[in-house]
């Protein structure tokens, strides 16, 4: 079955040839035309679309949207914030930054609907460290935004008033965890808050309720409020509705984003296809489907189950090429769509420097609050560092899963599942490379870059 | 008085037992109330909750009711209300119970929670137990041996941070010990207000630290190091001076102010080596201030009076007693009792002044109050002079009308109950007017001057008890003997006054205490040895006219004007 044809809706102009990231270029395309009929609307209205849309989150958890805006408290009397999570720090994915880069007018526009649909009257753009460039580039449409009367007071002449400031984060991956952010917006270490009771929706920024919502999923929300909520929905497949962008990296032949209808393609179609196969001479090992903390997938392994099809359960017998790319496809066979970064490794690759790779950048991210995370994420870097420099032991394979399964769940935010999910997915699809890596070691040649 | 409403009460049941409960009650608490240990780091009852030690995970779990008809769905097994376990631990800090909560501490999930955090929090401890001022009083000793696996699976290098930084002038702090639980940056900033410490770096490399440019020197910092529940934060004046397992506890309380926080005295043999808090959730919390943590130096000053004196020369007990009550014969004698002694002896020092026709004369000592547990009056027993009726009003810093008194000539003798009297206003000329009986633990003017010196006792050396400013009534008992050449005040003022009206008087606290509870309705049927180690309220309504010098500390608000009073 050849892949189907891309469908952008929130890339539709990136790397468009004469396409320019100021508000000229960008109402030149009809931009900011949702906005000012948005805000002609009732901010139910908008809400019900987004709740109809069945849009999830494109943060990484895939949090449906209506539903976490229904959660917000609005009787609270404080006033309600909304805040872009702009902290793409996930290792493998590069969709938020592109949006940011060149097409920042349509998550400004996105954001000032949501804005207006949830009553929002200040917002701000968390924006990666690391990312001065889109932080400035964010700042001048911003600018160009409030001369233009679209961001500010009086929006599009109505009595609605919004601002958005954009603040440039503290250069943490732990700073993209919602409570973490928020925590770091406020001017303090970027540790994530007990849930309960501080559930943004709620006790959020300033102790007010709080919306905290990813770029692309914004983008998305400009479109559901352009088209409507049933028309997004027609997109992808039920309950993993609209497209989804996958950033490709690693071993295959055309690299980069894509974006397509959820669900509608496998990743077989988009790793041998659209991006043109493994590099000459190689085979697929292993994919990572969402983001490094997601699980790894062994090409060659097989998923057996039921899974519904409409109203039926239907059997099915996947290979890692046949599963559909959408959240809960992913799920099922034990991994996650997670942020959309897809990392592609080939037989050239030994999962044992991989993970110690891996296991290098998470150690290094925990935020240090809750012992199992702290310890665990520098124990297993400690470990995977000591076996790529030559002292492996055959035992450290089950070191390595005993440390690991002590970690997810006992933590207070998702890190501790993010840093021990490689680890323990890397354990059992590929603990033979594991334990022969004592063996593996000794023939080796030195690498030509250092190890970690 | 209107009652207190009853506070709500929840019931939970906690591996398999059940309890109520009030609202608002962590699963850490309500377990204890069962006698269930749930090991925690972080929690602290007195502080927020940031749950992120994770020793405390627990198994939780909800009363199964259909989601449709809210019907409990009931386990036919057991033909109890089944029961939707969470399949993730919680934390028992941050979970507040809930009516129908059930908690398994022992489970197997919780064991292998509680083993993991265990291994986690060692792996880059550095295990130095034999030289860490902490062993013996360590939570990472007790719950690794409660809790722990028994054995390391960890190989690598432990982590290197600073080993001895100084964060104030009175708190040592080795970053290799500590588990970041962040119980002091907590305190610091929530209950003394001064917001200095936090945590640099990420990971298990953060490491505890100082504002860049300050220090920890609130006059609270020691608190830090007793609620530390490792050998992180020491202190500096008890750090490598004596194992804690040979130490003998005292209950005592600091008399530094009229706040009047319960203390521990730890001595060995005769020897004070600290002293920490006591929990008073009516008094002084967890907490206590550290300038009350030095008092015990006093015991072994070198200006401590340590012989019996009369004229210049030393002498023994009697003999200084009779000369004491030979110059009582002339009549015209006044008394300076203390603020600063126990409720007991004031009431014997009241009994001289009876048998004397004396004047009775207290030196006020007033500073600023720190809002926290420093009170405005340095005195710590004050009221207990008004319960037992040697002062009927407030007394003043100087003691202008004794001075006058002396100028016009009718003063012969003064007994001075541990006062220096020059400092409390009374010049070198006055002075040598009169006779001095001086009774006192620590040389100064007074005693100088005095014809008659009796040495007495601290407060670690003997028992008593002090009316606080809420009027609280609470004891402090002898950490140590007495010092040598030094009696009881008890003893010598019993003497003196058995002296002065010619029948024997004891100076035995049970019987004193005899006398006190005749004489203070409130009291009852209290006596000494079943007064509660928490303290007993007393009726202040009879001084409620007096202009207490307290303003608002913790857990005491300053009464009231009248006329608000009756609105």
């Amino acid at each position: 079955m050849p892949a189907p044809e891309q469908r952008r809706i929130i890339f539709q102009h990136i790397d468009e040839p004469g396409y320019s990231n100021d508000i000229g270029c960008y109402v030149r395309n009809g931009g900011y035309e949702v906005l000012k009929k948005a805000v002609t609307r009732k901010p139910e209205e908008l809400i019900d679309e987004v709740k109809k849309s069945g849009l999830r989150g494109r943060g990484g958890a895939g949090f449906p949207c209506g539903v976490k805006w229904g959660l917000v408290d609005r009787k609270s009397g404080k006033p309600i914030y909304l805040i872009v999570n702009a902290d793409e720090s996930e290792p493998g994915t590069f969709k938020d930054r592109y949006i940011i880069h060149q097409d920042p007018h349509q998550l400004i526009e996105g954001t000032m609907i949501s804005c207006f649909a949830n009553n929002v009257k200040q917002a701000y753009i968390y924006i990666r460290g690391e990312m001065p460039h889109g932080a400035r580039i964010l700042e001048q449409a911003l600018a160009e935004a409030r001369a233009a009367g679209f961001v500010g007071k009086n929006i599009c002449g109505s009595t609605y008033s919004c601002d958005i400031f954009v603040h440039r984060g503290a250069g943490a991956y732990i700073c993209g965890e919602e409570t973490g952010l928020i925590e770091s917006l406020e001017g303090k270490r970027a540790n994530p808050r007990i849930k309960p009771p501080y559930f943004p929706a709620v006790l959020g920024l300033y102790q007010c309720p709080t919306i905290v919502n990813n770029v692309e999923t914004l983008c998305h929300v400009k479109f559901i409020a352009e088209h409507g909520g049933a028309e997004y929905a027609k997109i992808g497949t039920p309950n993993n509705t609209g497209t989804r962008i996958f950033c490709v990296s690693g071993h295959v032949q055309r690299p980069g984003y894509y974006e397509f209808p959820a669900g509608t393609i496998t990743l077989g179609q988009l790793l041998n296809e659209v991006c043109g196969g493994p590099l000459p001479g190689r085979k697929f090992k292993a994919v990572i489907p969402g983001g490094s903390s997601a699980k790894i997938l062994r090409f060659g392994e097989r998923f057996k189950g039921k899974r519904k099809v409409g109203a039926d359960m239907v059997d099915y017998d996947w290979g890692v090429e046949d599963v559909p790319m959408d959240f809960d496809s992913l799920g099922m066979i034990g991994t996650m769509g997670g942020s959309g970064g897809v990392i592609v490794m080939d037989d050239s690759v030994n999962m044992v420097e991989a993970l110690a790779n891996i296991n290098a950048f998470y150690s290094h991210e925990s935020c240090g609050q809750c012992t199992p995370c702290r310890e665990g994420s520098l124990w297993m870097k400690k470990i995977t560092t000591r076996m790529v420099h030559g002292n492996a032991r055959a035992e450290d394979a089950a070191l390595l899963k005993g440390v690991a399964d002590q970690i997810p769940g006992r933590t207070i935010c998702a890190f501790g599942e993010a840093c021990s999910w490689p680890t323990q997915s890397f354990l059992a699809k590929f603990g033979d490379e594991f334990k022969a890596y004592p063996e593996t070691k000794k023939t080796k040649a030195a690498g030509t870059t250092a190890l970690v | 008085m209107i009652a207190s409403p009853k506070p709500d009460l929840v019931t939970v049941n906690i591996d398999g037992k059940e309890i109520a409960v009030p609202k608002g009650t962590n699963v850490i608490e309500a377990a204890r109330l069962l006698n269930v240990d749930v090991p925690h780091y972080c929690y602290h009852p007195k502080l927020s909750v940031v749950g992120n030690c994770r020793m405390c995970l627990i198994e939780m779990g909800m009363p199964a009711v259909d989601p449709a008809t809210k019907a409990p769905i009931m386990d036919p097994a057991t033909g109890k209300q089944k029961i939707n376990w969470i399949p993730r631990p919680q934390i028992g800090c941050g979970t507040n119970v809930s009516p129908g909560l059930h908690v398994k501490t022992l489970s197997p999930m919780v064991k292998d929670a509680r083993e993991g955090v265990m291994e986690f929090l060692l792996i880059n401890h550095p295990l130095d137990c034999p030289i860490c001022d902490q062993a013996g009083e360590c939570k990472l000793q007790e719950q690794s041996t409660g809790y722990g696996r028994g054995y390391s699976r960890f190989i690598e290098q432990k982590n290197v941070k600073p080993k001895r930084t100084q964060l104030g002038p009175r708190v040592t702090l080795d970053d290799e010990r500590c588990i970041l639980c962040s119980r002091c940056i907590r305190f610091s900033k929530e209950v003394a207000k001064d917001d200095v410490l936090g945590f640099i770096d990420r990971g298990s490399y953060s490491t505890l630290t100082c504002y860049p440019g300050k220090e920890l020197k609130n006059n609270y910092s020691l608190n830090t190091v007793d609620i530390c529940p490792v050998g992180a934060l020491t202190s500096t004046d008890f750090r490598f001076k004596m194992r804690v397992w040979f130490l003998k506890q005292t209950n005592s309380i600091d008399t530094e102010t009229s706040t009047g926080a319960n203390t521990v005295v730890w001595s060995r043999e005769g020897v004070i080596y600290r002293i920490t808090p006591r929990r008073n959730d009516e008094v002084n919390d967890t907490w206590m201030a550290d300038s009350g943590r030095v008092l015990y130096k006093q015991v072994q000053a070198a200006d401590r009076v340590s012989a019996v004196k009369v004229g210049g020369a030393d002498s023994a007990l009697d003999i200084a007693v009779n000369a004491a009550a030979e110059l009582f014969k002339a009549g015209s004698v006044a008394i300076v009792g203390s603020g600063r002694s126990s409720v007991e002896e004031q009431l014997l020092t009241k009994q001289l002044a009876t048998a004397l026709k004396a004047s009775t004369h207290l030196v006020s000592r007033v500073g600023e109050g720190d809002k926290l547990l420093v009170s405005a009056d340095r005195n710590p027993n004050v009221r207990g002079a008004l319960v037992t009726g040697l002062i009927a009003a407030l007394p003043s810093a100087k003691l202008t009308d004794l001075a006058a008194a002396i100028d016009a000539g009718k003063i012969k003798t003064i007994v001075s109950v541990g006062e220096d009297l020059t400092a409390a206003g009374l010049t070198a000329a006055q002075l040598a007017k009169v006779a001095i009986v001086y009774l006192g633990t620590h040389a100064n003017a007074t005693s100088a001057a005095a014809k008659v010196v009796l040495p007495t006792l601290t407060v670690f050396e003997k028992s008593g008890t002090f009316v606080n400013q809420q009027f609280r009534i609470q004891k402090f008992l002898k950490a140590i003997p007495g010092a040598a050449g030094a009696t009881d005040d008890l003893v010598v003022l019993a003497k003196l006054v058995s002296a002065a009206t010619g029948t024997l008087v004891s100076g035995d606290l049970s019987t004193v205490w005899k006398v006190l509870s005749a004489a203070v309705p409130a009291l009852g049927p209290v006596t000494f040895a079943n007064l509660p180690e928490t303290g007993l309220l007393l009726d202040s309504t009879p001084f409620a006219a007096l202009p207490f010098v307290e303003g608002e500390t913790l857990h005491y608000k300053p009464a009231a004007p009248a006329a608000a009073a009756t609105a």
